[in-house]
């Protein structure tokens, strides 16, 4: 064995389809590594944001790296449509059998861990230590080695690019194909550090916030006076806490089988490869619930803001939070109903995924009762909310239709489903974050995006998704099965997939809106500054500060005896409160040690791969010997003097 | 207070000790046959768990609201859905098809062909 | 953290000892799936050995012991951190020490004259799942010594202050999960293993 172990030379892309996505990337990174030495930026990026601990700017580098990603995946998407608009009878498209699946994993593996969760841990960075009146999170620290570890994760797929493969066993790598006997490269490995690296920074910013939320609440806010943002991420948070480490132990067992030769899920070895299956969605169903739970919470606030009303049913709210979080847990084998379990366990979890429909159908009649009689705005994250109630419906719908056994043993595997579990995923948890990131933007940024070409990216979005999948659907009850690079001509297939492919293409424009808007936007920021503070007229507390807030979020912190604390406060007339005198403020130092660890967890990660063990053993060292480093530094605090809270606070006034 | 604290750790040690003995000696010595033993041994567990968990952990000292006690709560209910949960539906596939049958199964299902 | 002004040292060690608490818990979850796993398993010895023939229950008994008293050494360790008394808390984070080494030199030991008869994990499901299971906990039992080995000498360094109370609180509770976990593969594994 090679110093290098398995890595080669051959380990570079040789098609000219992996060249040309090979080749953007590194121009790509290259590109950016060339600008920002020519604008002379590096120490500047260094000091203001990577060694940060302000989870307000992590919050900021979590939407940048998951946005970016979001095109990336968006590409995939590109690919597999207009393959499989083109592919039929003796057509076989630009795309070979083995490309395509690899574009269809990763297409599935970085929306949802890469976009999705990058995109709520973003939101919950930014938002939740403002809305509950707190200046920090819980373990600071902690929340900057989570960033760095998901950065970690995201360099790792990309490289696999670029240095060998990725795998081409679907967004959940199902054994036996993800056994060594039939995914015997480097893809499938790939796929499971990225993942495992991931997925453990994932569950510490679980841990993180979960202890945010419970320990650091501005005295006086309870429970049931907590925004219900703030209650779904903490449900959100619960289920992260409870189901990633089950993740973590498949994917390491997966990962035995592939590197120790063990017997976990290799039928001919004694293993069992539907305790596989099990495991991972006993993982997998909490996923999708931990990812649109903050997107409900996303809704709540902005329906009420722009209702201009309380929320409706705030305690059903509450409850209805809970109960999917308790029944999410219940309703894993929905996944694998036509495996072979008996009438008995098909119908136990049938029944508990229809019952999970309803705390879900009760939040949306909320969400239309706090519009009902309210004074409504119509701006883009309420559009966003209407394109969500419209499409979520309609998915959920497909998916109580689908939570009846017998007739998902006919809708199994077919596009029907995987036009289902879009709808959900993009016309819920994208939706919905994109709502938060338009309401949120000002409070972030200090001025607000342009709400024309918001609009526009809205309806391109809309139109595009629906045309892209309700073909889906039809197609699906044709008899499509998923993962189609080619099917027979005679079929009558062809039609529908181009207009699927057509709806990509409008979802791509919308993309090009949101940038235009963002670059629009920034450009004419001057025009668009919020100078109050309070752009949307709102009612919870991360509006009664700056717009940036100050590192430290609020110079006094808030007093708070009901829900809606800010809105009370309007209404009273007593809106900043000017304190006798300023006091001093511990804010956390910098610290580059987040982004350490997480360099040596890709080292682990990259020598595990590539079976290069000298390599994966100095990057455990080095993890290692980073922690006790931070543990013995004892100065990892810094004051900003009463003066300079006093100065920023007499300029926001 | 001094000896209080000493006293539950004794406690705890020598019931955690007796427990471990009279489980081990239930399997060897063969007090116990099939099922009773099975039963024996379960309950014999859960009562050292209880026992370390009071005694050695102090779980349920904290002060209100004691957002520990239910952080284990519901970790236990979700450790039982998922461990009864996965035993359940693992026997029922068990009993219908063999390890190789869900081979076949599974790279069909997949819809992939490497 | 020494001069602190917003978080009092009582704030810090809730939200810590809460924090650190909130992870046991995940941990716990991550056992119960390699449980789970094991459960499922626990019949595919392929024809190869099982339980009865593998386990020798004298020894895995002794193993059980030595870890059961080290949870207890652990814990008068904290004691008698929180009342100050440095040579008390030296000797018993020692015998701590002392006692997990021989925890781990035993299990390491079986592991090696399993491997060294032909039962490795390659050998069955069974031999898999048995492996990663007491594995991993051998394992979290390395990570204890380890972080036992680099935070009790500062102890000299540093003095009983408050954070080094609050540390050696948050690894007893480490430890005593351990011996928890180890309770039941103790019963899961070993005895259910060999009971007729």
């Amino acid at each position: 064995m090679s110093v290098l172990g398995k890595l080669t030379l051959n380990a570079l892309p040789h098609d000219p389809v992996t060249m040309g996505g090979a080749l953007s990337m590194v121009a790509a990174v290259a590109g950016l590594v060339i600008l920002i030495t020519y604008l002379r930026r590096w120490g500047w990026l260094w000091r203001e944001w990577l060694t940060s601990l302000d989870p307000k700017k992590i919050g900021v580098m979590y939407l940048v790296v998951a946005l970016v990603m979001l095109l990336r995946g968006l590409a995939d998407a590109l690919m597999m449509r207009g393959q499989q608009a083109l592919s039929a009878g003796s057509n076989h498209g630009f795309l070979s059998a083995d490309h395509f699946q690899q574009v269809l994993s990763a297409h599935g593996t970085i929306m949802i861990f890469f976009v999705a969760m990058g995109l709520m841990f973003g939101l919950i960075n930014l938002v939740v230590p403002l809305q509950i009146g707190a200046r920090d999170v819980a373990f600071p620290f902690l929340n900057s080695v989570s960033f760095w570890l998901y950065v970690a994760g995201v360099v790792l797929i990309n490289l696999s690019l670029v240095v060998g493969e990725f795998a081409a066993t679907g967004w959940l790598a199902y054994p036996p194909l993800s056994e060594l006997a039939y995914s015997p490269g480097v893809g499938v490995d790939y796929w499971i550090w990225s993942l495992q690296i991931a997925g453990v920074g994932s569950l510490l910013s679980g841990i993180n916030f979960f202890a945010t939320i419970l320990r650091l609440r501005r005295v006086g806010m309870t429970l049931m006076k907590m925004p219900l943002f703030v209650w779904s991420v903490l449900n959100s948070m619960v289920l992260v806490i409870f189901a990633f480490p089950i993740l973590t132990a498949t994917l390491g067992m997966l990962a035995l089988d592939r590197l120790l030769g063990m017997h976990f899920f290799t039928a001919d070895g004694g293993g069992n490869p539907m305790m596989y299956v099990n495991l991972i969605w006993a993982w997998g169903h909490p996923e999708v619930y931990i990812l649109i739970l903050p997107a409900f919470g996303v809704f709540s606030e902005v329906v009420a803001t722009f209702s201009s009303k309380r929320l409706f049913g705030y305690t059903s709210m509450v409850v209805a939070l809970a109960a999917i979080t308790f029944l999410s847990f219940l309703v894993w084998l929905h996944h694998f109903f036509t495996m072979g379990a008996g009438a008995d366990v098909n119908a136990f979890f049938g029944i508990m995924t229809m019952v999970i429909a309803i705390p879900t159908g009760v939040k949306v009649f909320n969400w239309l009762f706090t519009m009902y009689r309210g004074r409504i705005r119509l701006t883009t994250p309420m559009l966003w909310f209407l394109g969500f109630v419209a499409t979520f419906t309609l998915g959920g719908l497909a998916g109580v239709l689908m939570a009846v056994p017998a007739i998902d043993f006919e809708l199994h595997n077919s596009l029907f489903l995987v036009a289902h579990f879009h709808t959900m995923i993009v016309g819920g948890v994208v939706f919905g974050f994109f709502a938060g990131l338009t309401y949120w933007f000002p409070k972030v940024f200090g001025f607000k995006l342009n709400e024309r070409l918001g609009r526009y990216a809205f309806w391109f979005w809309l139109v595009g998704f629906l045309t892209a999948f309700i073909p889906l659907y039809i197609l699906g009850i044709m008899g499509a099965t998923r993962r189609l690079d080619h099917y027979d001509a005679s079929l009558g297939w062809q039609g529908l997939f181009i207009v699927a492919a057509a709806g990509i293409v409008m979802i791509c424009i919308g993309v090009g809106f949101q940038v235009l808007q963002l670059a629009y936007s920034i450009w004419k920021r001057d025009e668009n500054r919020d100078t109050t503070g309070d752009p949307w007229d709102g009612r919870t507390l991360e509006w009664s500060t700056s717009s940036p807030p100050p590192e430290y979020n609020f110079a006094t912190l808030p007093p708070v005896n009901v829900r809606d604390p800010f809105w009370a406060a309007k209404q009273a007339g007593q809106t900043h409160p000017q304190p006798a005198a300023y006091q001093d403020i511990t804010v956390p130092k910098n610290s580059p040690l987040g982004l350490v660890i997480a360099g040596f967890s890709f080292l682990v990660g990259f020598g595990l791969i590539w079976h290069i063990w000298w390599l994966a053993a100095v990057g455990l060292l080095g993890v290692i010997t980073t922690i006790v480093m931070r543990s013995l530094d004892d100065e990892t605090e810094r004051i900003i003097p009463s003066r300079e809270v006093a100065a920023h606070e007499e300029a926001h006034a | 207070m001094k000896l209080g604290r000493h006293f539950t750790y004794i406690v705890g040690y020598v019931a955690s000790m007796m427990l471990t003995l009279a489980a081990y000696g239930a399997v060897t010595g063969q007090w116990l046959m099939g099922r009773w033993l099975i039963g024996g041994l379960v309950v014999l567990a859960l009562v050292q768990l209880v026992v370390q968990l009071k005694l050695f952990l102090h779980l349920g000292d904290e002060a209100k609201p004691r957002w520990q006690l239910m952080a284990f709560w519901f970790m236990l209910l979700v450790l039982i859905i998922l461990v009864a949960g996965s035993l359940w539906i693992m026997y029922s596939l068990n009993y219908r098809m063999t390890p190789e049958q869900m081979n076949q199964y599974l790279i069909k299902d997949e819809g992939i062909h490497l | 953290m020494s001069q602190s002004t917003t978080h009092s040292t009582a704030a810090l060690d809730l939200k810590t000892t809460f924090g650190f608490w909130v992870y046991l818990m995940t941990d716990c979850v991550l056992f119960a799936t390699l449980f789970a796993t094991y459960a499922v398993l626990r019949g595919s010895t392929l024809g190869g050995p099982g339980p009865h023939e593998l386990f020798n229950m004298p020894f895995v008994l002794a193993e059980t012991l030595i870890l059961l008293t080290s949870s207890f050494s652990v814990g008068l360790g904290v004691l008698a951190a929180r009342q100050g008394q440095q040579a008390r808390v030296l000797f018993w984070f020692g015998l701590t020490f002392v006692l997990g080494v021989a925890f781990l030199a035993m299990e390491l030991t079986e592991f090696s004259h399993l491997v060294t008869e032909g039962n490795s994990w390659r050998r069955s499901g069974f031999l898999s799942a048995f492996f990663t299971l007491v594995g991993t906990h051998g394992l979290h039992i390395t990570s204890g010594l380890i972080w036992m080995l680099l935070l009790v000498p500062r102890i000299f360094t540093r003095g009983l202050n408050a954070m080094m109370v609050r540390r050696l609180t948050l690894l007893s509770l480490f430890w005593h999960f351990l011996d928890v976990i180890w309770i039941f593969i103790f019963t899961v594994v070993y005895l259910f293993g060999v009971a007729r």
